[in-house]
């Protein structure tokens, strides 16, 4: 089923969002052959996302912001060729549009006004295309990311668009996912001959499947282009500076070994989480958490780690065996975390969410940072001085009066890890801290958790990131997949896994 | 249609259109509550039987399905008992509430027109596939498409915003605000919910844009949508139970045209 690829040539092309002085994109020269595969990289801000929406034509109207120059696809504007490019976006979640799969595969189709048959020939053809053995009347809510991911892929293949448009497909999928996802990818494209331009920061995962690398240069234009192996050569040291992850090496940052560890702070014995009374998701889980050490807690998704560390935090109630605080840790405020008060959690225990928005409460930067502080009861003093230093550290001075939701992800990453760090908890609890982060924050990231540990706090990090839990270099608690009664867990210290 | 048997997505699914389904509930209520008064109410849920034996709901099912209507309706009933007009001779009277004969009627004839209403209208309605009622209202019932289509993958939205609440409520207690000031902290989450919800159906917007979707009015349809026999029994009997009810109570002489 051969569908020929589409060109791409932009001249002298730019956007700017209405109500902004800077321009998204802007000067932007680029020249894609039918077939071509690219992978577009670029600093954070460099207009990446802008340019594929513009190709999807869906930025909007002139309402929306201003363009300049021409950005062409086969050589009519992108917004009058809907259908002829196919868009897939980051998150897996907000791409599912209809409730069974079947139906949500027509939906791109329906909207191109394809003949009922023609569609449900098309159908199958595109969730084999990715891969997705499913029933057509498989319930979407049931799906895995990665499967929600390949699911939204083969709603954009049903189109069959000449080009396909990836938005960091990948970055928030677990390393399963995201082989799913590129395979995938390789495979419709070796059989469509589709053109494709993907966007990701992580380059390892696309490397070998592009013809070239085009990197757009923060003030406009193009940086560097050519055939990936020269331009990640040359522009390595750069676009790493700027947080493209170019190899999937370990950043340099790292946690010094054999540091000093201290008490036992937090122990587990027969644990059974849930998030649902009565529906226990992990159970028997046995740990001890000690004082300037770290636990990194990983297995595939739906294994209950989340909820776990949410226990660990003492915000869930634990649903079966022990999990008691030891005197060092509980000072007084009794054994079982979640009994605390809200307020006797915050010197304690401190929880980073996965999805940042969900823990913001202030208008402002400043004034998310005095909440915890405030809480306890700090001197106004007090408050200011931890609030500046946590500013200044964590590279937020400059947004101390912004609002909290109109950061970019990895700021608000920064300032979710920074309020729990305007208490100075004894443990640390981060559910997937590194999800989707560009590898600046990354590093920065182990840095502050690296100096936690050295402070003797403790760190408890549930993860899929293989290079958070070798940087963190502690034990690795391994939970195993099938969420039965009673899951078995594993636990072995990080260097001998496979 | 053999698309649709390829499709498999009809399995088991009601014969009835969902579109009907909706018309039907909305014309026994109309009729229903053109008249307050116990005969017409009575007649009508008789005339119903059938309709919900002919649901094919297991008797468990139907219970649990129509408790809210079941607890509702005595609910009611006390309530106008106690304050409902004064009329006839009065049996019992405590400060604001005077039970009368007048009232006592108008009572049962609240009780039954509740069940008479909101029994059927959920029977119809536990059969109902969101995305079938979707496919009726923007092929037979011709609503605009962009409007029922929005509509149906918002509904998709619903469960997601479950989660958040639970979240936004844990981060709370994680950032040390959870202990007091309860109703303005839930004023807060609820701000903050919607913002989040703001976020997540743009971001659902723009997905169905790049999917071709509001770039013309015109669409087809993967899954067609037909009326048929079933449909067309379904009115017929629909406007038997209506046209009954009323009947029934004009020529009883208890019609009283919106309780006048």
């Amino acid at each position: 089923m051969g569908t020929n690829g589409a060109a791409v040539r932009a001249r002298g092309w730019g956007w700017r969002h209405a109500g902004r002085s800077a321009w998204a994109v802007r000067d932007l020269d680029l020249d894609v052959e039918p077939g071509e595969r690219i992978l577009l990289l670029g600093a954070s801000g460099a207009g990446k996302s802008t340019l594929l929406h513009a190709l999807a034509g869906v930025l909007g109207g002139e309402d929306e912001g201003e363009t300049q120059g021409s950005l062409l696809l086969d050589g009519a504007l992108p917004e009058a060729e809907r259908g002829r490019a196919g868009l897939l976006l980051q998150d897996p979640d907000s791409q599912v549009i209809l409730s069974r799969v079947g139906d949500d595969v027509a939906f791109g189709c329906e909207n191109l006004r394809v003949p009922r048959d023609e569609i449900w020939r098309r159908v199958p053809l595109a969730l084999a295309d990715v891969g997705l053995a499913l029933p057509l009347d498989h319930p979407t809510s049931e799906l895995s990311g990665g499967q929600k991911q390949r699911l939204a892929l083969a709603g954009v293949l049903a189109m069959r668009p000449g080009l396909l448009l990836l938005d960091e497909p990948t970055a928030n999928l677990d390393p399963e996912g995201v082989r799913e996802v590129r395979d995938a990818v390789g495979r419709v494209t070796e059989t469509t001959g589709a053109t494709l331009i993907v966007v990701e920061h992580r380059v390892d995962v696309w490397r070998d499947l592009v013809d070239r690398v085009v990197v757009l240069a923060p003030g406009g234009g193009v940086l560097a282009e050519g055939p990936p192996d020269e331009v990640l050569g040359r522009e390595g040291a750069r676009l790493a500076e700027s947080g493209v992850w170019v190899t999937d090496e370990l950043p340099a940052t790292l946690r010094r070994p054999g540091t000093r560890t201290g008490d036992a702070l937090l122990e587990a014995d027969g644990l059974a989480v849930a998030r649902v009374a009565g529906r226990p998701v992990a159970s028997g889980i046995d740990l001890a958490l000690v004082a300037g050490t770290a636990l990194a807690v990983t297995g595939p998704n739906g294994a209950g780690k989340s909820t776990l560390g949410l226990t660990l935090a003492g915000l869930l109630k634990p649903a079966g065996g022990d999990l008691r605080t030891t005197a060092s840790l509980a000072r007084g405020a009794g054994p079982a975390p979640h009994a605390w008060r809200s307020r006797e959690l915050l010197t304690r225990i401190g929880t980073v969410f996965q999805d940042p928005e969900h823990q913001f409460l202030a208008p402002t930067v400043r004034r998310e940072l005095e909440v915890g502080p405030a809480a306890l009861r700090l001197p106004v003093s007090e408050i200011a001085e931890r609030v500046d230093s946590l500013l200044d550290r964590l590279r937020l001075s400059g947004l101390a009066d912004a609002n909290p939701f109109t950061l970019s992800g990895g700021e608000k990453r920064r300032l979710s890890v920074a309020t729990v760090l305007a208490t100075r908890p004894d443990v640390l609890v981060l559910d997937e801290p590194t999800f989707g982060q560009d590898s600046r924050t990354w590093r920065e990231l182990v840095g502050i958790l690296a100096e936690l540990l050295d402070d003797g706090a403790a760190v408890v990090a549930v993860t899929h990131d293989t290079l958070l839990v070798r940087a963190l270099a502690g034990r690795e608690l391994r939970l195993t997949a099938p969420p039965t009664p009673s899951a078995p867990t594993v636990a072995v210290p990080s260097g001998s896994r496979r | 249609m053999t698309a649709v048997a390829a499709s498999g997505t009809r399995a088991g699914a009601s014969p009835v259109n969902p579109v009907t389904k909706l018309g039907c509930a909305l014309l026994l209520s109309i009729a229903l509550v053109l008249s307050l008064d116990w005969v017409s109410a009575t007649v009508a849920l008789l005339l119903e039987i059938p309709l919900f034996l002919a649901a094919g709901l297991r008797p468990r099912t139907f219970l649990l399905r129509t408790l809210p209507v079941w607890v509702a309706a005595p609910g009611a009933a006390a309530t106008i008992a106690l304050y409902g007009r004064v009329s006839g001779e009065v049996h019992f009277s405590f400060a604001l509430a005077t039970v009368s004969d007048g009232s006592l009627e108008l009572a049962l004839a609240t009780l039954l027109r509740v069940l008479a209403i909101g029994l059927p209208a959920i029977v119809l309605f536990v059969t109902v596939d969101p995305t079938d009622l979707a496919d009726g209202l923007g092929q037979i019932a011709r609503l605009p498409s962009r409007f029922v289509l929005g509509a149906l993958a918002g509904l998709r939205l619903v469960g997601l915003f479950v989660q958040d609440w639970r979240s936004l409520e844990l981060a709370r207690r994680a950032r040390g605000v959870a202990d007091q000031g309860r109703l303005r902290r839930f004023a807060g989450q609820a701000f903050a919910l919607l913002v989040l919800s703001i976020r997540r159906g743009s971001k659902l917007a723009t997905a169905m844009e790049a999917r071709g979707f509001g770039a013309s009015n015109r669409r087809t349809w993967a899954r067609p949508s037909t009326l048929g026999r079933a449909d067309a029994v379904l009115l017929a009997w629909t406007l038997v139970i209506a046209g009954g009810a009323i009947t029934s109570a004009v020529v009883a002489g208890t019609w009283n045209f919106l309780g006048r």
